[in-house]
């Protein structure tokens, strides 16, 4: 016996490293038909590790203060060595969060991934985007800007529309009249360590269910249903490591490439991941003309705007907005196909689902805009159609034609 | 079926919904160019000399200039006016009440100005100063209507009066025309306020150079392991079928 294996084995009678990894990578076996829409996963992974990194940093050189709050950011985008670079790592990849978290999405509901015996993989999923949403939402305050100001303004303002103990809440949640120092303080403490904590908590429940029951694939079968009989390891099952390693690198490259052709070139993304309003500072007695949350609320806010006002209260156009979010976690049992994957179901699923992405899109894009007429009532219809894809979603993928499964996958 | 239809022609209207939700003044293209140090030099003592006397830049120090290929000297012999070390941020001896009492409002802070107005609307608003005796300054904007700060480069590019048009039953302005010429060409002032446009976009970022040449490396770097991660990939699951 070498000296490492000597060492290995001193350490595996104390603590599960090896049978960990073996478990969760080398002899943790993915189906081998993973297609484009499986990379989005380790990347939201990956970006995750760039915000906590970065995050790390930036808590060394910015100061959570309404005096000095956007000239700190200033100041480490010029006077600290590479401030610029970190600070636009974590800018471009807060959106980037997003953009990888929806597509990821997007693959579940395309491929079924939340159906039986995954659900608790979604509903984990779905608490580590709210989770993700809150965290975006706090991080915004910080740069102490127009628009973080008048965002925080909006939103909290939007807890005073809860009858009764509304007023209170919000001034609890604010710890002021207004948005204000005290606000910052504590968003600033939820940002860096408390939703962190809790994200990181939730991302590795997500994982470890997802390996116990096995990921899902783009045919929607299960590959635990043949194994081989000597070694029970599935037919259409490949080690994670290392196949799918090797596989996520390029993904990963592709991903960065994206990223920093972005982060270098448009770090503002045309005013969609930075705002030209957030770079005024915060100023409580001048409300800007317009507005409006960052990007990937857009779709939320479109709904609570949608939504008209019931005796001059916006409580119903929030009830709206949490039920968009909160349908999310019923998703598993409102579906009633005999299969999973978008391949073998029938005209009936994919329309709905393509209605449902061109209204989600829609919403988004009216998220951004003034208020106007028209502009809402397309918010309506777009909402009706949002709440009705899973309203009459146990009637229509249990009518719905469907095509047979076949029995192992299809490459 | 005629609800379909109409649906079908909201859908149609929404680019104009996107056009409307962002009509305002038009505006000229800035001449903007972050790696023409000559003109930024020009504009940082444009800069200097017209703007900062009522307009701090806190988040600037006056050292960052060397970026701009000027020394230690230079800066402090030609740009340094109201600070006593390089090190020092762009500040303004004007209190905040003076500011307000004088000009109505507090001139606001220019460090990012570039970012949060754009350089077309910095570069059209530095030329749309006309007379208007209706104002306590005497100076009115096409951009930014009943401005508080007066036409500070009046003496460059003279005095100028609107032409009015009808519109709607409304009085727009059309264009302005020189009614009292400066000391220098209308060409001659759009070229300087192009260079301190200039400047003020770099100074919203000074990293921007550096930013895209170093984007340029990372890319090339990112493209070439592409190649090898793409041919590892391809290896590794050639026993895969």
């Amino acid at each position: 016996m070498s000296a490492l294996q000597k060492m290995m084995g001193w350490i595996d009678d104390r603590l599960p490293l090896t049978a960990t990894y073996k478990a969760h990578l080398s002899e943790y076996y993915a189906p081998k038909n993973f297609n484009f829409w499986y990379f989005f996963g380790s990347l939201a992974l990956l970006v995750l590790v760039i915000q906590i990194v970065t995050g790390i940093f930036l808590t060394m050189n910015y100061k959570p203060d309404a005096e000095l709050a956007f000239i700190s950011v200033e100041y480490i985008m010029r006077d600290v060595e590479w401030g610029w670079l970190i600070r636009y790592m974590h800018s471009t990849g807060a959106s980037m969060f997003f953009v990888v978290v929806y597509l990821h999405m997007f693959r579940g509901l395309m491929y079924g991934s939340y159906r039986k015996p995954r659900e608790l993989i979604w509903i984990f999923g779905v608490l580590i985007y709210l989770m993700l949403m809150a965290e975006a939402f706090l991080g915004y305050l910080l740069p102490w800007g127009q628009m973080s100001f008048w965002g925080a303004q909006v939103i909290v303002n939007l807890f005073a529309a809860v009858p009764f103990i509304g007023e209170d809440l919000s001034i609890w949640i604010r710890g002021d009249y207004v948005i204000s120092d005290a606000t910052l303080n504590r968003f600033f403490a939820f940002h860096v360590i408390a939703l962190p904590l809790v994200l990181i908590a939730l991302v590795a429940v997500h994982l470890v269910a997802l390996h116990e029951v096995g990921s899902n694939n783009p045919d929607g079968v299960e590959i635990k249903k043949h194994k081989d009989p000597v070694t029970h390891i599935p037919l259409d099952g490949i080690p994670f490591h290392p196949y799918y390693t090797v596989k996520d690198i390029v993904g990963v490259i592709v991903f960065l490439m994206v990223f920093s052709a972005i982060l270098f070139f448009a770090p503002e993304m045309g005013g969609y991941f930075l705002e030209a309003a957030n770079f005024v500072p915060a100023d409580p007695l001048k409300t800007p003309e317009h507005i409006a949350p960052l990007w990937y609320f857009t779709p939320f806010y479109a709904i609570l705007r949608a939504v008209p006002p019931l005796f001059g209260s916006q409580f119903p156009g929030v009830v709206a907005m949490g039920l968009s979010i909160v349908f999310l976690f019923f998703l598993p049992w409102l579906d009633r196909s005999k299969v999973k994957s978008i391949r073998y179901r029938g005209p009936i699923y994919k329309i709905a689902l393509a209605l449902f992405i061109v209204s989600f899109i829609g919403l988004g894009y009216l998220g951004l805009l003034p208020s106007t007429p028209v502009a809402t009532i397309f918010a309506q219809v777009f909402s009706v159609i949002y709440f009705l894809f899973f309203l009459l979603m146990p009637w229509y993928t249990s009518i719905d034609k469907t095509k047979p499964e076949p029995e192992r996958v299809t490459g | 079926m005629k609800r379909l239809k109409n649906f079908l022609f909201l859908l149609a209207a929404v680019p104009v919904m996107a056009f409307a939700a962002g009509a305002t003044v038009h505006l000229d293209k800035a001449p903007v160019n972050p790696g023409d140090q000559d003109s930024l030099q020009r504009g940082a003592r444009m800069f200097v000399n017209y703007c900062l006397n009522c307009h701090s830049a806190s988040a600037m120090r006056y050292s960052r200039l060397e970026d701009l290929g000027l020394t230690e000297d230079q800066i402090k012999a030609n740009l340094m006016f109201a600070a006593e070390k390089p090190g020092e941020t762009m500040k303004v001896g004007m209190t905040k009440s003076d500011a307000k009492s004088w000009f109505g409002a507090t001139p606001p802070d220019l460090s990012v100005i570039a970012r949060s107005r754009g350089a077309d609307w910095l570069y059209t608003y530095l030329r749309g100063f006309y007379r208007d005796d209706t104002r306590a300054t005497g100076w009115n904007n096409t951009v930014f209507d009943k401005v508080g700060m007066p036409h500070v480069l009046w003496n460059l590019q003279g005095e100028m009066v609107p032409h009015y048009k009808e519109e709607g039953g409304h009085q727009v302005i059309e264009r302005l025309e020189l009614a009292k010429p400066g000391s220098v060409t209308l060409a001659e002032y759009d070229a300087m306020v192009g260079d301190l446009v200039n400047y003020l976009v770099w100074m919203g970022e000074p990293a921007q150079v550096q930013r895209k040449q170093l984007g340029v490396i990372v890319l090339i770097f990112l493209g070439l392991f592409f190649v090898v991660a793409y041919y590892l990939k391809k290896e590794f699951w050639k026993d895969i079928h």
